[in-house]
């Protein structure tokens, strides 16, 4: 079987910039694969790549979604076909009541796909639930998308749009910055509820943490914009311990001594 | 003429089918939907503005010696009178002699009874326009009845639902047909908002003006319906000059709303309109506009020049007059919908959405002029730019000193759409008396390439993000429309901003 997601030899070039530089990744359907890797080794490059941000131009290899070219498909094209992407930093856009802006986007998609947009009664009642099950409060539906909201819930909000638009390929970036301990559990549950054998996801994260409630099938070390190693769930653990200092990272502390700086060269290297 | 004109919808009761109300398709990809020109014989005046056509438009209409020597006395005051040029717009030279000042469908002549006996291109034109002129009851509680007075160029093609207004006692007709019915209303009111010197385009109408609407409410009585006047520009070359008066008598409410629209055409046109409201002791007015003229190409090639007065008297105690507007069409707009606060206790409000896009001028904002104690005021404007447009609010708010304990408080929100456009907030404020507490606030933002491209990430096209951002920012304003128009509007100001990105 072919994979949700194909990624080969991928080079992306951001303003002139070469930044990732001969990826490959394959996600199959139901499969869940993290990212880690160091700051800016290119994670949310590849997450704005998918995603298909203006100013990010595939200059070698090649992105298949279900098949399709991804870079023949518009943004907005992308997301009719399932693609999501919680962003790590979710814009704000000032009086644009969060309620409306979430049926503008369900209705939008379903119009993209040929389905019937949903009605207003049935979609205030399916958004309240899902908003429930993150701990979400009302009075923030009604609140201006993200406009003022602090960094955990803006990430609570970006969970919310994910719940309710129900994608089939979900990349997360970052999404567990800035969460505290509760918000972080019901962020997990929230990720878990949705994963299914239709659905695909990508998680970029720094911390073990998130990944203790969500066991990824794989995880993949990025760092200078390639995979430079890739592991199971186990590889989280370790790199928790020892840091991205042999990837071209900063190690993970300062003042490491020989003997974990030695564990993690040897992590690399085996 | 016009007063027989005016009776046939009175008596139209037969039914053009409910397709009537259904909105004009987009025309061959066009995004201004109301472009189309309708095929019809007119008679015009002879080009140019001298006394003669004066008197000629006043013959046409029937009237009486002291309203033709109002106007000849307006035309002579506007010759001596300079073309105002403080407005942050610029246009080319206007040739006064090159315009007809009248111009009326030939059919009307013929004097139609009913409607039956309308020239069908014209209700055609209506139809395409989505505006009803049958009298239809409508579902009860899907949509309130609303009465339409229909103004084609010159003159008023059909007032609907006048009998049944008739029965609370409200006058609602043309102007023409109120200076034939209720002269005494008209001498008694008509230009005592808006003197007729009072600037250089009020004086140009007061000496040409053709048709308009004509409202009176009586004491203590609350109109039973929206009233409406839905302003066409057909004929080439020709200004419209039209004219509204509404007075609300003690203790009354209306609400009334105005729509106008105009054919695509390469070269400008002049409309310069005066409303003139009247508010007398615990009365209220609510005046609503959604101005579409024809806004120009993308070139700035034609388009409409709007150069209007409009203005409201809250005459006595308690008075309240709030205008609404939302402004998305024409080349140029000169437009400062003002209220007089005269009485004690009185409100003035005056809720804006102006938009300007391509090569789009607005000048536009309010006077808000503090005469009575305890009176209040609130402004809010929201300015939206794209394009290369040029888009300033100027407001005035002055309190006299003798007017205790006014307060007034002004939001204006500018939204930028794109690098090329500008926006300008020029608000002047004299307190004359130091019991006034006046607040204004001023905000200016931008659609940033973030914002598009997050609402892209959800699904929607560039198109509906503006659209949806556009709308956010002006919901404030747009909940102050009559509920059948809110949804119109909203729709009006996303199509209105079509290719303003991208
Ligand atoms: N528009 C841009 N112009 C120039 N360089 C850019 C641009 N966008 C990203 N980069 C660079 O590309 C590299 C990768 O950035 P990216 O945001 O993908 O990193 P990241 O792995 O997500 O880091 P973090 O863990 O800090 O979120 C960085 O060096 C960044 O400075
Ligand atoms: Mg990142």
């Amino acid at each position: 079987m072919s994979a949700l997601l194909d990624i080969n030899n991928l080079h992306v070039n951001v303003d002139d910039k070469t930044v990732i530089k001969g990826l490959d990744l394959h996600i199959k359907q139901g499969e869940v694969h993290a990212i880690m890797g160091p700051n800016g080794s290119g994670k949310s490059t590849l997450a704005f790549m998918l995603a298909g941000r203006e100013n990010y131009e595939i200059t070698k290899g090649e992105v298949l979604f279900d098949g399709t070219d991804l870079s023949t498909l518009t943004p907005e094209a992308r997301a009719a076909k399932g693609l999501f992407l919680a962003f790590q930093y979710p814009v704000e856009i000032p009086g644009v009541n969060n309620m409306n802006f979430l049926r503008a986007s369900l209705n939008a998609l379903r119009r993209a796909r040929g389905e019937a947009e949903m009605d207003t009664a049935h979609f205030l009642r399916f958004v309240r639930e899902k908003a429930a099950s993150l701990g979400m409060q009302d009075d923030m539906l009604k609140r201006p998308v993200n406009a003022g909201f602090s960094g955990g819930e803006k990430k609570r909000n970006e969970m919310l749009q994910l719940a309710v638009l129900e994608p089939r390929l979900i990349v997360l970036d970052e999404i567990d910055s800035g969460l505290d301990i509760d918000a972080l559990k019901l962020v997990a549950d929230g990720v878990n509820a949705l994963r299914s054998p239709e659905r695909a996801m990508l998680i970029i994260t720094h911390y073990q943490r998130l990944l203790d409630h969500i066991k990824p099938d794989r995880v993949h070390v990025l760092a200078d914009g390639r995979i430079a190693r890739s592991g199971d769930a186990q590889l989280a653990q370790t790199l928790e311990q020892s840091g991205y200092a042999d990837y071209g990272g900063e190690p993970k502390q300062i003042k490491a001594d020989k003997a974990s700086a030695t564990d993690a060269g040897m992590v690399a290297n085996g | 003429m016009e007063n027989q004109t005016n009776e046939i919808a009175g008596q139209a009761k037969q039914a053009i089918k409910k397709e009537t109300v259904a909105q004009v398709q987009n025309l061959a990809g066009e995004k201004y939907k109301y472009g189309f020109t309708t095929d019809i014989e007119s008679e015009k005046a002879p080009k140019g503005l001298n006394s003669d056509i004066v008197r000629f438009i006043s013959a046409k209409k029937d009237e009486p010696e002291w309203l033709l020597d109002w106007r000849l006395d307006a035309f002579e005051r506007w010759q001596s009178m300079q073309e105002p040029n403080w407005a942050h717009v610029h246009y080319p030279p206007i040739d006064y002699q090159d315009l007809y000042y009248y111009a009326a469908p030939k059919s009307m002549a013929d004097r139609p009874e009913t409607l039956d006996d309308v020239d069908p291109e014209l209700l055609k034109t209506y139809e395409k326009l989505g505006i009803p002129l049958q009298e239809q009851e409508l579902l009860a509680g899907v949509k309130t009845r609303m009465a339409v007075d229909a103004v084609f160029d010159s003159v008023s093609v059909a007032t609907t639902f006048r009998e049944t207004l008739a029965e609370s006692g409200v006058l609602f007709c043309s102007f023409s047909e109120a200076v034939q019915q209720h002269p005494e209303l008209v001498k008694k009111y008509l230009g005592s908002v808006v003197p007729k010197s009072d600037n250089y385009f009020a004086a140009l109408n007061s000496a040409v003006f053709s048709d308009g609407s004509f409202v009176y409410i009586p004491p203590h009585v609350r109109c039973p319906m929206e009233l409406s006047t839905y302003f066409r520009i057909n004929e080439a070359n020709t200004g419209q000059f039209e004219r509204t008066l509404i007075i609300a008598d003690k203790g009354s409410y209306v609400s009334y709303l105005e729509g106008c629209t105009a054919p695509m055409r390469d070269e400008n046109q002049l409309h310069a309109a005066v409303v003139e409201l009247i508010a007398l002791e615990d009365a209220e007015i609510k005046y609503s506009t959604v101005q579409n003229w024809y806004p120009g190409d993308k070139e700035g090639r034609g388009g409409i020049y709007n150069f209007v007065t409009k203005r409201g008297d809250c005459r006595e105690t308690r008075a309240k007059i709030s205008w609404t507007q939302v402004e998305t069409g024409s080349a140029v707009t000169w437009k400062y919908p003002s209220c007089i606060l005269r009485g004690d206790d009185t409100v003035g409000e005056f809720y804006s959405i102006a938009i300007a896009n391509n090569l789009q001028q607005v000048d536009s904002g309010t006077k808000m002029i503090h005469l009575g104690k305890n009176s209040s005021s609130r402004i809010i404007s929201k300015g939206i730019s794209a394009g290369r447009a040029s888009n300033a609010y100027r407001g005035r708010v002055s309190v006299h000193q003798k007017a205790d304990n006014v307060r007034n408080f002004t939001q204006c929100d500018s939204l930028l759409i794109g690098d090329k456009c500008a926006a300008h907030t020029i608000p002047y404020i004299e307190a004359r008396n130091p019991s006034a507490i006046l607040e204004h606030e001023a905000t200016a933002s931008k659609i940033s390439d973030d914002q598009i491209y997050y609402c892209r990430q959800r699904g929607l096209d560039a198109e509906e993000a503006v659209g949806l951002i556009v709308n956010g920012f002006c919901r404030e304003v747009l909940q102050h429309l009559p509920m059948e128009f809110a949804v119109e509007a909203q729709k009006l100001v996303s199509i209105s901003l079509e290719g303003s990105i991208g």
